[in-house]
């Protein structure tokens, strides 16, 4: 038998483009079949056809809350709901989201522009979790290259933008939310009390979350999904005069006592303090505008907690920290064809994490280690962009050149790493580049787009200097690499959307040719730390891995009021051997018919997965089975003496379907009916 | 006009005393104990000499014992820098006597210091105990003393030598020597190889190596990477090799002796079925 001829061949090798062509082609003849105008999105840079989703997150645009499928839901489920997005599940809370079926270290992940880096060496706390729906306004999502203007990323980047008041003449104005969830009793309870004058506003609110654990569809109890959290933020700001504004940001966030039940260990505190100053000018000299400097700093504590599982070999504590200090600055021109953007930052990063184990034998001294070495980070970068109507078309240029210097500061973590890398030195230099071209055209009803990019990546500080990180997910313990080279990308992509009246449909694909892709190899010479593991597994540079994404999505309005919309996606991940990647999603779909009325609103909606033809048993992956839930919700708004009631209430999975998806931890099963229940009321 | 004068008082006073301080530091440099930061084991007062043996640690264990000697000659007033020592240590058990391997006495960095090192099997106790016998000299005049010394289980108890029959019948002592405060990274392992010739004699065993393999018995005997198997060196008549420690706690090094042709003469391979050698050494950081 040749073995070689039966190997999976990657999805695409130079020459070998037909694939990917194809689908453009199917993708391109739906469409033009079909009608559609394009879909309009919110963008906050000037991106003719953008290849960027926004998820309102709204919480201080009150009316919102009659478009949202669940009030008061997690950042996570509203992140759920971008079509490019899918999150990783260790748990009921604090899901990574996987933009283009890239993870964390691939994205560029930021809140309201600012840098911040979870404190968990297990990615139990993806930035996403330091934040609450109750004080951000939308979810910024950008594919690819288009995320580099908030850093060096190879997916794209996520940027959480905060709400507040924004100088209107508001008075003080407030509400009280409240919910309910049956299936694991949470409890969620929050206010907001605002003062806004055209010279100063000062916005505070608080949501505190509770939860028990939830229970699957077959009504197995997922023990260790508890969670309770709250968040408190402040946020006020001064106008001196017209267009200039002073702005000062505070956001506290904790969880305590969260369980992963796809995990070995749960969370006994995951703290953030996140803290922003910034200066906004409308207007400076000549054709320049809307500047915007911000110096911020924010500080991260997470501590991992095994007592109250049952049966662990060995106690152990695990706790981590991350501060991050940094700033930017960034300005508009807009003269004649051209649209400019220009942005400097810079940022600062501490990440440190300790591992103590607690021997049996209580004679015996404490095992420790640093899990994280206290790895200084230091990375300073500028972003251009220019966009350029032609009489034609319009084309985007974007490019970032950035510098980041990474320094082993603990000497025990710094001799650690080199029982590995005998000549490793503590400082480490690299030079980061990505550009960027987008050709956009409108034509009658419809948009095109197409792009191609080129990113750079250094590596994260797991993958270069993680010192026994175990992932339960292969069961391996994990060792960085100081000597990576960094991750590049290739990426090309193109979108069509068509929309008309009552009809818009859109298709898009995106194509990444990763060089030198990070992924843990196994070295069997390695011994594995953790008990239970079933070897050591080195970051390493492979040759490249490609990953493919095409979406389709189409909204129709059957009578006023009523939307039919419906999704489909698709994605492949391959590494250069034609082996799967490990959590790429299988064809997704989903589907709803909703109302929206002046006072009521109403949806039913179907999602689900096929069967994951191509996962990876390489990277721990087993099959997951293909699945489809049915959700409903209604709402009603009321009018007290001018006053909002918002009142919606919705049931989730209502044939209490048991299952997992591919992006569930360990296989871990999700929740099994749950019907919420949300009030909010506004005092104006 | 006052507060002037007191500010010059007060600037006469520091330099005074900085000054001062200044002297003491000199003067304490000056006669600066080469052996403060050591253990005196014993003092043996004599007429016109004194015989100090130090050790790096608090008590003589059982093992490898690094020891200073210096011996004042009390006329002189000062510590003897060409005593010509030499010396032999003897176990007096109930029924038999018998010696330890023990180094040359050599130099040190200090000209009246000298060093060098005994491995000493067991421990004393009520009725067995070791004694050292020093050959000197004293102002041109030859001297044997003989004096009886603690030797006692290590306090951490922590196995750091072996006395052991090798597959080739031959009885050998194996000492672990570095290092002392073992770290998490690549640790420089030393350690010394004697074989007994008869009671008395032992002599360095030249040439063999030792295979070297840590692991973490409370970790499912986790293992580490990047170690060094012991090999010898005629420098120092010692084996020399690399020990990686990848995190605090007990650690068993397990190893493995083999001669010149490759035959193992002690020990045993570390598997998923045999935990552990029957030749190691015991550490915890």
């Amino acid at each position: 038998m040749n073995i070689a001829n039966n190997r999976p061949l990657p999805l695409w090798d130079p020459g070998k483009m037909s694939g990917v062509i194809l689908w453009v082609l199917v993708l391109c003849v739906f469409c033009s079949k079909s009608h559609a105008q394009e879909i309009s999105v919110d963008s906050l840079y000037i991106l003719p056809v953008d290849l960027n989703e926004v998820v309102i997150l709204g919480a201080k645009k009150r009316l919102t809350h009659q478009k949202q499928h669940k009030p008061l839901s997690s950042l996570d489920e509203y992140l759920e709901t971008a079509q490019k997005i899918n999150l990783i599940k260790r748990g009921a809370y604090a899901w990574e989201p996987s933009l283009n079926n890239m993870t964390s270290e691939r994205l560029a992940v930021t809140i309201d522009g600012m840098q911040i880096f979870g404190a968990c060496t297990d990615k139990m706390d993806p930035t996403t979790s330091y934040v609450d729906v109750s004080n951000l306004e939308e979810a910024q999502i950008q594919s690819g290259q288009q995320g580099a203007l908030f850093g060096n990323t190879i997916g794209g980047g996520i940027n959480m933008k905060l709400g507040h008041s924004r100088f209107k003449d508001k008075g003080w104005y407030g509400s009280v939310e409240n919910a309910y969830e049956s299936n694991n009793n949470l409890r969620i309870v929050g206010a907001e009390l605002n003062y806004s004058k055209p010279e100063f506003y000062i916005d505070g609110d608080i949501i505190y979350r509770k939860a028990d654990n939830y229970f699957a569809g077959d009504g197995e109890e997922v023990v260790f999904s508890q969670f309770e959290k709250y968040n408190i933020s402040l946020n006020s700001g001064i106008q001196f005069s017209e267009g200039k504004k002073l702005a000062t940001t505070l956001l506290f966030d904790q969880a305590n006592d969260v369980g992963y039940p796809a995990l070995p260990m749960d969370v006994s505190l995951a703290r953030a303090v996140i803290t922003s100053v910034s200066w906004q000018q409308d207007s400076i000299t000549g054709n320049f505008k809307d500047w915007e400097t911000k110096i911020y700093y924010n500080n991260i504590k997470h501590v991992m907690d095994d007592t109250k599982r049952p049966n662990v070999p060995i106690h152990m504590d695990m706790p981590g920290w991350s501060t991050t200090a940094g700033v930017y600055s960034q300005m508009e021109r807009i003269s004649g064809k051209h649209a400019l953007l220009f942005k400097i930052d810079g940022f600062y990063n501490r990440s440190l994490a300790e591992m103590t184990m607690y021997p049996n034998d209580p004679n015996e001294n404490e095992m420790f280690m640093l899990t994280w070495p206290d790895v200084r980070t230091t990375n300073t970068g500028i972003y251009l962009a220019d966009i350029i109507a032609l009489k034609s078309f319009t084309v985007a240029l974007s490019g970032r050149l950035g510098l980041q210097n990474t320094n082993v500061a603990d000497d025990f973590g710094f001799n650690s790493l080199k029982i590995f890398y005998p000549e490793m030195e503590r400082s480490n230099t690299r030079f980061l580049k990505s550009f960027s071209v987008t050709f956009s055209k409108d034509l009658n009803a419809f948009s095109m787009s197409l792009g191609a990019a080129y990113g750079e990546r250094a590596p994260s500080v797991s993958e270069g200097f993680g010192f026994y990180l175990f992932n339960s997910f292969d069961a391996h313990d994990y060792i960085g690499n100081p000597n990576l080279t960094n991750e590049q990308s290739l990426e090309t992509n193109a979108k069509v959307s068509y929309k008309k009246e009552k009809l818009s449909v859109s298709a898009e694909v995106n194509f990444f040719h990763i060089p030198n892709y990070i992924i843990g190899v196994l070295d069997s010479n390695l011994s594995p730390m953790t008990i239970g593991a079933a070897g050591v597994r080195v970051y390493t540079n492979l040759e490249y891995a490609q990953v493919f994404n095409s979406a389709m999505s189409a909204k129709y309005q059957l009578l006023k009021g009523i939307h039919w919309s419906a999704g489909l996606s698709w994605h492949r991940g391959t590494d250069n051997e034609g082996e799967n990647l490990p959590l790429i999603s299988p064809l997704t779909y989903n589907s709803s018919l909703s109302y929206t009325g002046k006072r009521t609103s109403a949806s039913i909606s179907v999602s689900g997965n096929g069967v994951q033809e191509n996962f990876s048993v390489r990277y721990g992956e087993d099959q997951t089975n293909a699945y489809t839930v049915v959700s409903a919700t209604l709402g009603r708004r009321l009018v007290i003496h001018k006053n909002d009631l918002y009142a919606k209430a919705g049931i989730e999975n209502i044939f209490d379907t048991s299952y997992s998806t591919f992006s569930d931890w360990n296989n871990i099963p999700r929740m099994g009916r749950n019907i919420f229940m949300s009030l909010s009321y506004s005092i104006n | 006009m006052k507060t002037i004068k007191n500010i010059l008082f007060l600037l006469l006073a520091i330099m005074a005393v900085t000054s001062c301080s200044k002297d003491d530091t000199e003067i304490i440099e000056e006669t600066v104990d080469p052996m403060a930061t050591y253990n005196l084991i014993k003092a043996l007062d004599y007429t016109d000499h004194v015989i100090e043996i130090y050790s790096e640690k608090e008590a003589l264990t059982v093992g490898y014992n690094p020891m200073f000697i210096r011996i004042k000659d009390k006329i002189a007033g000062s510590y003897i820098s060409n005593p010509n020592l030499s010396w032999k240590p003897m176990m007096h058990m109930e029924t038999m006597m018998h010696s330890a391997p023990a180094s040359e006495i050599s130099g040190s960095a200090y000209p009246t210091v000298f060093s060098g090192y005994i491995i000493f099997q067991m421990p004393g106790n009520a009725t067995e105990y070791w004694d050292i016998t020093l050959n000197y000299t004293v102002a041109g005049v030859d001297m044997t003393k003989t004096v009886r010394i603690d030797v006692v289980m290590p306090s951490d108890g922590l196995k750091k030598s072996q006395v052991f029959m090798g597959s080739d019948d031959v009885r050998y002592i194996l000492a672990y020597v570095d290092p002392k405060m073992p770290q998490v990274t690549v640790n420089d392992f030393t350690a010394v190889l004697y074989k007994m010739e008869d009671m008395l004699t032992f002599s360095v065993v030249e040439n063999y190596k030792i295979a070297v393999d840590p692991r973490m018995p409370g970790m499912g005997n986790h293992s580490s990477p990047n170690n060094q198997d012991l090999t010898y060196m005629d420098a120092d008549k010692m084996y020399h090799g690399k020990l990686s420690l990848t995190m605090t706690g007990y650690w068993r090094i397990n190893l493995k002796l083999m001669n010149e042709a490759g035959d193992v003469l002690k020990g045993e391979d570390v598997t998923d079925t045999n935990t552990e050698s029957s030749l190691y050494f015991e550490l915890e950081l």
